[in-house]
């Protein structure tokens, strides 16, 4: 499976975000790597040093977009303007999908910079799955949700975040960008088995998988992705990897950021599950479904 | 409650200001107890009541609306000192949230905010102030605006009176009362890059004053630019800023020439020599281009 319709059947391994402290380093020494991850609105400028680093990066490694800001669950109408040069870049790194989150965070023109949590209910899914299916329509490429991590619940939640994600992606027909780290941080945060969570994730549907690290505080914790990943958020990923198969994965480290080496190597211990994942992952449900029939 | 009117809610009370502690604030404008309002909507848990929840992402949009602006400012936080700046930062962003996907323009309205809120800068420094703060807006600009392609030799020989140039998106050309941009640029020094981040949380940035040089106000004139990718700041003369000015708002060659020597007390041998200068000076750095509606940018 690593290679499915939400990737691209694309069938990358470890990559690491492209990040402004590790360029000199990438560009002296040629490491390599096996993908970058990029975040989009970095580079959806009209000129200058974001657009000519981008190209040097897109001459010798692949590229996959991740975005920030395109809301999928924000309740009134797409950003056009947005859309475009979101649009301009695709066609420019080619990538061969791209992930943003399952959230929201504008509303009425005036935007929070921020993840926010949705309401787990049922217009909310119909509303987010619309417009992830605008997305999908017009960028022309497969389209992967990512789960966010949360600090808040709402009273308005009609089921769990693991059957809204499932009400989501099926009803837009996307893929998923498994954040397992970010399961971790929420199963802490509102005391739930992350172990269920990723049990329950469509397996067909992953195209990517996120590891990071995260914090934990007095009463709550925190997704920092200021260091290693920890032993939980291995154990769930080596879970993700056998129901779901070798997927292309990402580890994210955006603060206090070390070395090139040292955030690589990182990534690269999820190799021990990939390497260790045998050929043939858990059924899917389709071919569970078509194995009853 | 539907899904726009709980978004509605939720935006308003995760911009509301924090206090001067950085905790959200107990009441509302009109005196309603955020405990009351967070609970209609936000679920306590076993550890954190729903004022608690709400305050992380309260926090979180402050610290991290409040660092976009920083990063594009260091120095006239430099100037003006953490806690002037970060009074300035909040008052600003209080009445301009952000409009765009991109954390990229919320600083775009700060220059001109600035001026007419002298108040939260000690009068002796509000135009120096202001001189820095439209530097670093360009600095911002100038990076990763369009380039367009250059006017070439042949273009240049079809010139006339009457033509109208187009200069490059990307320069910007300002008049200064002191000269800042030896200040920007020490403090430029001592600040790293970086950019936007994925969902990780954002804290509070603690900045150490950098080492700035002494400032006395004399009038400078600059053109800031980007050559090979990177951004320049070069002094002008009065005549080049006013000619440059003029081709900038539209005007022909022959109207932006009278403007620029309208004053001059130069000898017209002097003028012509001088013009001379400006448009190869210009032309060697490409900023002459076609026009955006002309043809497509390129990098």
């Amino acid at each position: 499976m690593p290679a499915n319709r939400f990737n691209g059947f694309t069938d990358y391994g470890v990559g690491i975000g492209l990040r402004v402290p590790h360029y000199n380093h990438i560009f002296a020494e040629k490491p390599v790597v096996d993908w970058f991850e990029i975040i989009s609105e970095n580079y959806m400028v009209d000129g200058g040093r974001p657009l000519q680093v981008l190209d040097q990066i897109l001459d010798q490694y692949r590229v996959v977009q991740h975005g920030v800001s395109m809301y999928f669950g924000s309740a009134q109408p797409l950003d056009r303007e947005h859309l475009k040069r979101l649009k301009t870049l695709t066609r420019r790194t080619k990538t061969p999908w791209l992930s943003d989150h399952l959230c929201w965070g504008s509303v009425d023109g005036t935007y929070t910079h921020d993840l926010l949590p949705l309401p787990y209910t049922f217009e909310a899914a119909r509303i987010t799955a619309q417009r992830i299916r605008e997305v999908q329509d017009y960028l022309e490429i497969p389209i992967a949700v990512e789960n966010v991590s949360s600090y808040a619940e709402f009273h308005e939640s009609q089921m769990t975040e693991w059957e809204f994600l499932n009400e989501v992606v099926h009803a837009a027909d996307c893929g998923i960008l498994l954040d397992v780290n970010n399961i971790y941080v929420s199963s802490q945060n509102h005391r739930f088995d992350p172990m269920v969570y990723v049990d329950a994730v469509p397996a067909e549907r992953v195209a990517q998988i996120h590891i990071a690290g995260h914090s934990k505080f007095e009463k709550y914790t925190l997704d920092t992705h200021d260091h290693p990943v920890l032993d939980p958020v291995w154990k769930m990923y080596a879970r993700a990897i056998e129901r779901v198969g070798n997927t292309a994965t990402l580890l994210e480290w955006d603060d206090n950021i070390p070395t090139f080496d040292e955030v690589h190597n990182e990534a690269l211990k999820a190799n021990r599950y990939l390497h260790a994942n045998s050929s043939s992952p858990l059924p899917l449900e389709s071919t569970a479904h078509e194995a009853r029939a | 409650m539907t899904l726009l009117e709980l978004q509605r809610r939720m935006s308003n009370d995760v911009r509301r200001p924090l206090t001067s502690s950085f905790e959200m604030q107990q009441r509302t404008e009109d005196g309603q107890a955020m405990a009351d309002l967070a609970s209609t909507y936000i679920k306590p848990n076993d550890r954190l009541t729903s004022f608690d929840r709400l305050e992380i992402y309260n926090r979180q949009y402050w610290f991290r609306v409040i660092a976009a602006v920083s990063e594009d400012f260091p120095a006239l936080a430099a100037v003006l000192g953490s806690k002037r700046f970060d009074a300035l930062v909040l008052a600003y962003l209080k009445e301009n949230p952000s409009t765009s996907f991109t954390l990229r323009n919320l600083g775009a309205r700060l220059p001109m905010w600035l001026a007419d809120h002298p108040e939260f800068v000690p009068r002796m420094k509000h135009a120096l102030a202001l001189d820095v703060a439209q530097l670093e807006w360009a600095y911002v600009e100038s990076f990763d605006r369009l380039k367009m392609a250059a006017l070439t030799l042949e273009d240049f020989a079809g010139l006339d009176g009457d033509s109208r140039l187009s200069l490059q998106p990307h320069l910007q050309l300002l008049r200064l009362s002191y000269p800042v941009d030896e200040l920007v640029l020490a403090v430029r020094m001592q600040t790293p890059e970086s950019d936007i981040m994925s969902n990780a949380v954002s804290e509070m940035v603690v900045r150490t004053r950098p080492k700035l040089p002494g400032m006395r106000r004399s009038r400078v004139f600059l053109a800031v630019h980007r050559f090979d990718n990177s951004v320049y700041y070069r002094r002008i003369d009065h005549e080049a800023y006013l000619l440059l000015s003029a081709l900038q708002h539209g005007r022909t060659l022959g109207e932006s020439l009278e403007a620029a020597f309208a004053n001059s007390r130069l000898k017209p041998e002097m003028q012509a020599e001088k013009i001379q200068h400006y448009f190869a000076h210009a032309a060697e750095l490409g900023w002459f281009c076609h026009r955006p509606t002309d043809m497509i940018g390129v990098q």
